[in-house]
């Protein structure tokens, strides 16, 4: 009992251990959080996956070996308890009992004796009468021994419970696995290509194992995933996916993942065709099928790509699919394109305070732009503008690596909601070509058409200048060309000259942008300015992209997959066979009270001593005693 | 035969008077109602779980009148909240009757005025040692009580108002399942006050409960979480409505056992030891407040288990809040052993009842805030 005891109590600590520390995460994240040495050490000691460890195993067959000793050694004990009267009580060792009493009856033994026995059947005891060699009777009463099958059905419970939770272990593997016979594979190969020993043949009893199935598709293999690598899981049968839904509610939030399923199989005449969804799986061959998550299953993309940094004004088409690659540019310069990720919906809350409502803002894609040197770079651009303050916004967002945040490209859609109009003005704004033309008309405007013709040129010239500096870099260069050319204490002012400048030109690219594309031009007006600002924003911001690409995702042709979870759980029935008997053995131990009465009866001595004893004393049982006492008393005097 | 009388026990039902039949009768009328307006929404389970609930509240309010007067009170103030919306939910804030006191979030803020109300009213009983106060005390727990459930019930509706696909049983959020583990505990806690005449220990039990109440309150002000938010797709199950309940029953229990742990420890150690029931009393409540508590909350993982063979692909997945049921559940089963294998007794018991409730609140409260896994469909 003891051993039982401290090994549970191991148990619960262990257990703590695999909830405070991540389980099966991917080793390098550990490796991170740890360090090399102790990443080691843990390893070592199974601690990513404490669950399945050799040692906790070894613990649970240790438990279900103990508990039954326990079972073995003490369910005659408590099967004789149930059994027995304990008739064989004498006087003596009655009187010795600490709940007792002595009652005088005045009238015929007969009927003090049978309204006993009426008393104790109206009690619900259970009685056994014997004679006693001087004449006198004992009637040994008992009641609730029952309780005492609550013991055995407990401990049989755990033993039937930790059994069937061996069976669902991966055991077999393990013994397999040292023996040599099998070994996880941790590189990612193609599922023909798994070596023999990372294999599961279909008469592995017991897995949980996962499966993507992209719309289309048809596999007859699970993933099995264990430490940092995987077993392939052979199935015997084939599952293919006609169709994968999510359904959302009015405000967003995803309502139901659905699953249209083929199940292929030889001994089948027709395949059976039949939906799951979370909560509604569907069990085939002892295999229960899981709706478990979803990802893409290869979304095609059709975008189109501007080289920001040219003041080309036409854009060049790509196409792609999801886990699919494509190439921009050509010899050392060209670049990668990994397409990693679709979503067709985003749910984003988008208010300034964070108080307002999520809502879907549309798809968005991720991709990778590698260089030849492997270098890698990482965009999510969604597809529509988003609205933020008001106003729409195209978004694209890069990263160098994992660990960091998205920093976004906000580039102001147009009044059309298109993002042609940002891509006008950019191109005027590259354009050396142009810009003797904004300066005329700037200066015209400022100066008047009859203005002094010297100051005139000398304006012009400038404008062409401070539009060179801008188009090699933005706000930042031209602040470096402040910073190097004014004195400190002037600075602020031609900075803020500058600006006004650069807005009063952008006005005149812009329109000179929308009337190349046939546009109407933009009038004067507050929301101008804003548009303006914020074109020169992102078009200084531009520099800072990590590419002169940009991807603007403008048709798709959506395909999902199906994250299904595979179980073959034989233990399952036993679990829950286990379960039942615990609750019939957690009742029976509390609620059932074994109580016991012995009813001495001596005709000569015209006397009835009654003893009352119970396994448990608790207050109860005092009531109890009292009760029966005080009754005893009235039908005994 | 005479003397036979005095000793004869009565079966339940011969205990029964009219009232009592009456009583089955409104809540089996009800339940048929129910069934004939909505069987063609709700499957097999959900049939059988709403004639399953009829006899249970009928078999409870037999056993314990006071009860069966609550679930007439619910049920009237509830009906009478429905018939007052009309259909719109915009009415909650219209209506005198709704805005002021029954729409859901009224009476919720009235449960729990009414249960900081209580709590002074029990110490100031305590410290008065008058009965009267105490009486006191105990209908303003009632009526906390009655308040809390009819929040739930009209909240229940009120998430169909949304809109039909939204609307759930208000037992899927850390916001509701608070609000539910405030009624369960002072329910558990009622039960045993009339059984074993217990007002003393009101102040204690409700200081757990008020725990719960500023939870919720800040819960409400500062995260805005009374929304009533749709189920995510895990939660879509005839699962929750048994395996939440249960849970709460477990944990009110527990939480009832620390707080006569406490008075217990206070009382042994002579401080209000004159004002406090005996020590046996404590004693033996605190048994049977975990064992209530055990047996439900062994259910409750149970049904948990057979939930996740069904959403999650295994009974059991060691997720974080499993793992922790588990600790829960080996830390009073071995309470429990010792107790009654072993016969221990006394303050080591009681300090144990009162550090299971650390241990059962990192389970319900801790894992949600600082560990990730399946369960987490109450982040903080």
């Amino acid at each position: 009992m003891r051993f039982a005891v401290s090994l549970l109590s191991v148990l619960g600590v262990a257990s703590v251990i695999g909830t405070v520390l991540k389980q099966n995460e991917p080793y390098e994240n550990y490796i991170v959080k740890f360090g090399q040495f102790w990443f080691a050490l843990f390893e070592h000691l199974g601690l990513y996956d404490v669950y399945h460890s050799v040692w906790f195993l070894v613990i649970l067959l240790f438990l279900v070996v103990s508990t039954s000793l326990c079972i073995y050694r003490n369910t005659p004990l408590m099967l004789k308890e149930w059994r027995t009267f304990k008739e064989h009580a004498t006087e003596k060792s009655l009187r010795a009992f600490s709940h007792q009493a002595t009652f005088k009856p005045a009238a015929d033994y007969a009927v003090v004796k049978q309204n006993l026995l009426q008393f104790l059947d109206a009690k619900g005891f259970k009685y056994k009468i014997r004679a006693q060699e001087d004449g006198s009777e004992l009637i040994a009463a008992k009641a609730g021994t029952h309780q005492r099958w609550g013991y055995i059905f407990t401990h049989v419970a755990m033993v039937v419970i930790l059994f069937g939770g061996l069976l669902d272990g991966n055991l077999p593997f393990k013994v397999q696995e040292m023996l040599g016979y099998k070994r996880i594979e941790t590189t990612d190969l193609p599922v023909s290509k798994v070596p023999a020993e990372s294999r599961m043949s279909v008469s592995n009893p017991s897995f949980r194992g996962n499966m993507t199935l992209a719309e289309g598709a048809t596999h007859n293999v699970a993933f099995l995933r264990v430490r940092d690598g995987y077993l392939v899981q052979e199935l015997p049968f084939a599952i293919g996916l006609k169709d994968f839904r999510i359904e959302h509610y009015a405000t967003g939030q995803p309502k139901s993942f659905e699953s249209d399923l083929v199940i292929f199989d030889p001994a089948l005449k027709e395949p059976i065709t039949k939906t799951i969804s979370v909560n509604h799986p569907l069990t085939y061959k002892g295999i229960a099928i899981y709706q478990s998550d979803f990802q893409d299953g290869g979304t095609g993309l059709k975008f189109n790509v501007w080289n920001l940094f040219t003041p080309n004004n036409q854009p060049q088409a790509l196409a792609g699919n999801i886990f699919g690659e494509g190439a921009l540019d050509e010899g050392d310069a060209q670049l990668r394109v990994e397409y990693n990720d679709f979503r067709k919906f985003n749910i984003i809350n988008m208010s300034p305070d964070g108080k307002g409502k999520p809502h879907n803002v549309g798809p968005n894609v991720t991709y990778k732009l590698r260089d030849s040197r492997g270098q890698a770079t990482e965009y999510v651009t969604y597809m529509q503008p988003l609205q933020i303050d008001g106003q729409f916004y195209f978004l694209s967002g890069m990263r160098e690596t994992v660990q960091e945040d998205f920093r976004y490209l906000r580039i102001p859609a147009d009044d059309n909601l298109s993002i042609d109009g940002f891509m006008g003005f950019r191109a005027m704004m590259l354009d050396a070509s142009k810009y003797p033309e904004i300066a005329k008309r700037i200066a015209e405007k400022s100066l008047g058409v009859r203005g002094d013709p010297q100051m005139k040129k000398q304006f012009e010239l400038s404008l062409v200048r401070l539009l060179t500096v801008f188009a090699k870099g933005g706000y930042s260069e031209v602040a470096k060309v402040i910073e190097k050319n004014v004195p400190e204490k002037e600075r602020e002012a031609s900075a803020t000259t500058y600006i006004k400048m650069v807005n009063v030109a952008a006005y005149e690219a812009y329109n000179m942008g929308l009337a190349l594309n046939k546009k109407p031009l933009l009038k004067n007006s507050p929301e101008t300015e804003r548009l303006l600002r914020d074109s020169l924003n992102a078009f200084s911001d531009m520099f800072f992209y990590g590419t002169p690409y940009y991807l603007q995702l403008n048709q798709f042709e959506h395909k999902e997959a199906s994250g299904l979870q595979l179980t073959k759980s034989p233990g399952q029935k036993w679990v829950y066979l286990g379960s039942v008997i615990l609750v019939l053995g957690i009742f029976a131990m509390m609620y059932i009270r074994e109580r016991r009465i012995w009813l001495y009866l001596k005709p000569d001595a015209k006397e009835v001593h009654f003893a009352m004893a119970s396994n448990r004393k608790n207050l109860d049982f005092e009531q109890e005693f009292n009760l029966y006492r005080e009754q005893l008393a009235g039908i005994a005097s | 035969m005479n003397e036979t009388i005095g000793y004869q026990q009565q079966t339940l039902l011969q205990k029964l008077n009219w009232q009592d039949w009456l009583y089955a009768l409104v809540i089996v009328a009800g339940s048929v109602f129910a069934f004939i307006k909505y069987a063609h929404f709700m499957d097999a389970y959900e049939v059988t779980f709403l004639f399953g609930a009829a006899a249970l509240i009928s078999y409870l309010g037999w056993q314990w009148k006071a009860l069966g007067r609550l679930v007439l009170g619910v049920g009237v103030l509830s009906l009478a909240a429905i018939a007052m919306y009309h259909g719109d939910q915009a009415r909650a804030t219209q209506v005198f009757f709704l805005k002021f006191l029954i729409a859901s979030q009224s009476a919720i803020m009235w449960m729990n005025v009414l249960f900081v109300l209580a709590m002074v009213t029990y110490w100031f009983a305590l410290y008065r040692r008058s009965a009267f106060t105490g009486r006191v005390a105990s209908a303003l727990t009632w009526a906390a009580v009655l308040f809390g459930f009819v929040g739930l019930m009209v909240r229940w509706y009120e998430s169909y108002l949304i809109a039909t696909d939204v609307g759930h049983i208000p037992v899927s959020n850390l916001y509701e399942v608070f609000v539910l583990f405030c009624l369960i505990t002072a329910l558990l806690y009622l039960h045993y006050e009339q059984k074993l005449n217990t007002k003393q220990l009101g102040g204690f039990v409700l200081l757990v409960i008020n725990a719960a109440v500023g939870f919720i309150l800040w819960y409400t002000f500062d995260r805005a979480a009374h929304n009533i938010q749709p189920l995510v797709p895990a939660l879509q199950s005839y699962w929750m409505k048994i395996h939440v309940p249960a849970n709460f029953v477990g944990y009110g229990s527990f939480s009832l056992a620390a707080m006569v742990a406490l008075s217990y420890l206070l009382a042994s150690k002579g401080v209000l030891t004159s004002r406090l029931p005996s020590l046996d009393v404590l004693d033996d409540l605190m048994y049977k407040a975990i064992a209530v508590g055990f047996a439900f909350f062994t259910i409750a993982t149970i049904l948990g288990a057979m939930w996740a063979a069904e959403a999650w692909g295994g009974y059991w997945s060691w997720d974080p809040k499993e793992t922790w049921a588990l600790i829960v559940w080996l830390n009073y089963a071995a309470w429990l052993h010792l107790r009654m294998v072993k016969g221990l007794r006394g303050p080591l018991l009681a300090w144990w009842a009162l550090i299971g409730l650390i241990i059962t609140t990192f389970a319900f409260l801790g894992v949600n805030m600082f560990l990730s896994g399946l369960h987490s469909y109450g982040t903080l």
